[in-house]
């Protein structure tokens, strides 16, 4: 028996017949194609599929796209505003906070519920916000660095959004 | 990895749960945050025809104050008791334990009431509401009825609720003047579950302990009251000897599990370990 679920995702409103077990993620990831929403451990213990929903963040591997029904949610790719990227993503490019790439779209919504939370959060309350997300690349420092980053950014009020062109040049040039 | 097909239902009463539950004759069960019911679907060790989803029943949410007691709706998230003043100024142990469970994912959709009703050996709730002296509040065919926490857990993942019950409520007796309390943990850690969690409720006659209430949680199949410990404790001053005494004595005549993360020895070990620093913290 399908459900009718009614959702807004990234400022988008959809409405969609779901089988009840259909996962959210997979909602996200098959039926509206955001595949920025990474599955990693499947077991709600690695945190790659960390989405906001209502705000919140929430492991999208362990909530039915059923329970979403009336929800706002937001995935990486609500992040960037008008091409100019979110502080958070400046903050993981400028720092390094990333490698492979795989738990970044989590450890950025993840970071997003923290900062909404605790806007200036110190080293350790950073750490223990992300109790929820593994990194197998970076060791976790530059991830902790690129947060920072995006709290310092936004101290004082407005947040300046870098300009996505202005981040997209090479950071060094190659000799020809 | 996917569940089994099931039918989704969303409750509008706790009425019309009840009557869902009985018209499926075990085969249905109740969903309020989903995150242990979920994981055991995907995995197939858990296949209802029918979900019943609970969490957006209004009268199961929320944190008031109600004749000396505390109650919290069974549907109330780990954040929202992270994050609840009341209970923060009124049973503070609460909001300690509400911010180590999990990680924040896991917080922000995990109920309370859920969690109590799966009874997860090494849950967090289970040793709060033991210690705090809750009772918990439980809507069934017939009506409702009060179970005390130290009652409700009956054995692994077994408690007082039944096939066609809801657990709707928690209601926290506001502890009297002089009461402190603590809950220590430790994290197993990846799941962040507890390998061994110890909450302690005592109550203080001048620099004497006139009474105390010692819940543990994954030491044993189901969450228990440590009345030898606590035998220790009453009547004694809180210190370094009394402490001692109550570690020695704690976690007595109880089956200890033991698993790839920590041995029979190890966790009693541990549940000693953690009393004492949970009592430490108390001095």
């Amino acid at each position: 028996m399908a459900t009718t679920i009614n959702v807004s995702v990234n400022g988008k409103k959809y409405q969609d017949e779901v089988e009840g077990r259909l996962l959210l993620v997979h909602y996200l990831r098959d039926k509206l194609r955001l595949t920025g929403t990474h599955v990693g451990c499947d077991t709600s213990s690695c945190g790659a599929c960390t989405i906001l929903v209502d705000g919140k963040a929430v492991k999208s591997c362990t909530m039915l796209a059923a329970q979403a029904d009336g929800a706002t949610i937001k995935t990486i790719e609500g992040m960037a505003e008008k091409g100019k990227l979110h502080p958070l993503q400046e903050g993981f490019k400028e720092k390094h906070g990333l490698q492979c790439g795989f738990c970044t779209p989590g450890m950025i919504m993840t970071a997003a519920n923290l900062l909404e939370d605790n806007p200036h959060p110190s080293d350790e309350e950073i750490r223990h916000a992300l109790e929820g997300n593994f990194c197998r690349c970076t060791g976790y420092h530059n991830i902790v660095e690129a947060i920072k980053y995006a709290a310092d950014k936004s101290k004082g009020g407005d947040i300046e959004h870098a300009d996505a062109k202005e981040l997209e040049k090479p950071l060094f040039e190659v000799p020809s | 990895m996917v569940a089994t097909s099931f039918d989704y239902q969303k409750a509008t009463s706790v009425e019309q749960a009840i009557s869902l539950l009985q018209s499926h004759d075990g085969d249905a069960k109740l969903l309020a945050g989903g995150h242990s019911l979920i994981p055991t679907m995907k995995l197939r060790l858990n296949s209802p025809a029918l979900l019943i989803d609970v969490s957006k029943i209004e009268e199961l949410r929320g944190i008031r104050e109600e004749d000396g007691h505390i109650v919290i709706g069974a549907m109330t998230t780990h954040y929202e008791i992270a994050s609840s003043d009341l209970l923060a100024k009124k049973a503070p142990m609460f909001v300690e334990a509400a911010k180590v469970i999990g990680d924040i994912q896991v917080r922000n959709k995990g109920t309370i009431g859920g969690s109590l009703a799966h009874a997860d050996p090494a849950a967090d709730w289970p040793a709060v509401v033991i210690a705090s002296g809750a009772k918990i509040k439980i809507h069934g065919p017939d009506g409702a009825r009060t179970v005390d926490a130290d009652d409700f857990f009956t054995g692994f993942y077994t408690t007082a609720v039944g096939e066609n019950d809801v657990l709707t409520s928690i209601h926290v007796p506001v502890p009297p003047k002089g009461s402190k309390s603590t809950y220590a943990k430790f994290p197993q850690p990846a799941s962040r579950y507890a390998l061994v969690g110890c909450a302690v409720q005592l109550t203080m006659d001048g620099n004497k302990v006139s009474d105390c209430s010692i819940g543990f949680t994954g030491v044993s199949d189901a969450a228990f009251r440590d009345s030898n410990a606590e035998a220790a404790l009453k009547g004694k001053e809180l210190s370094g000897e009394s402490i001692q005494a109550a570690a020695d004595a704690c976690a007595d005549g109880v089956d200890i599990m033991s698993d790839h993360f920590a041995s029979e020895d190890y966790r009693k070990h541990l549940a000693g370990v953690f009393l004492k620093r949970a009592l430490e913290n108390l001095k």
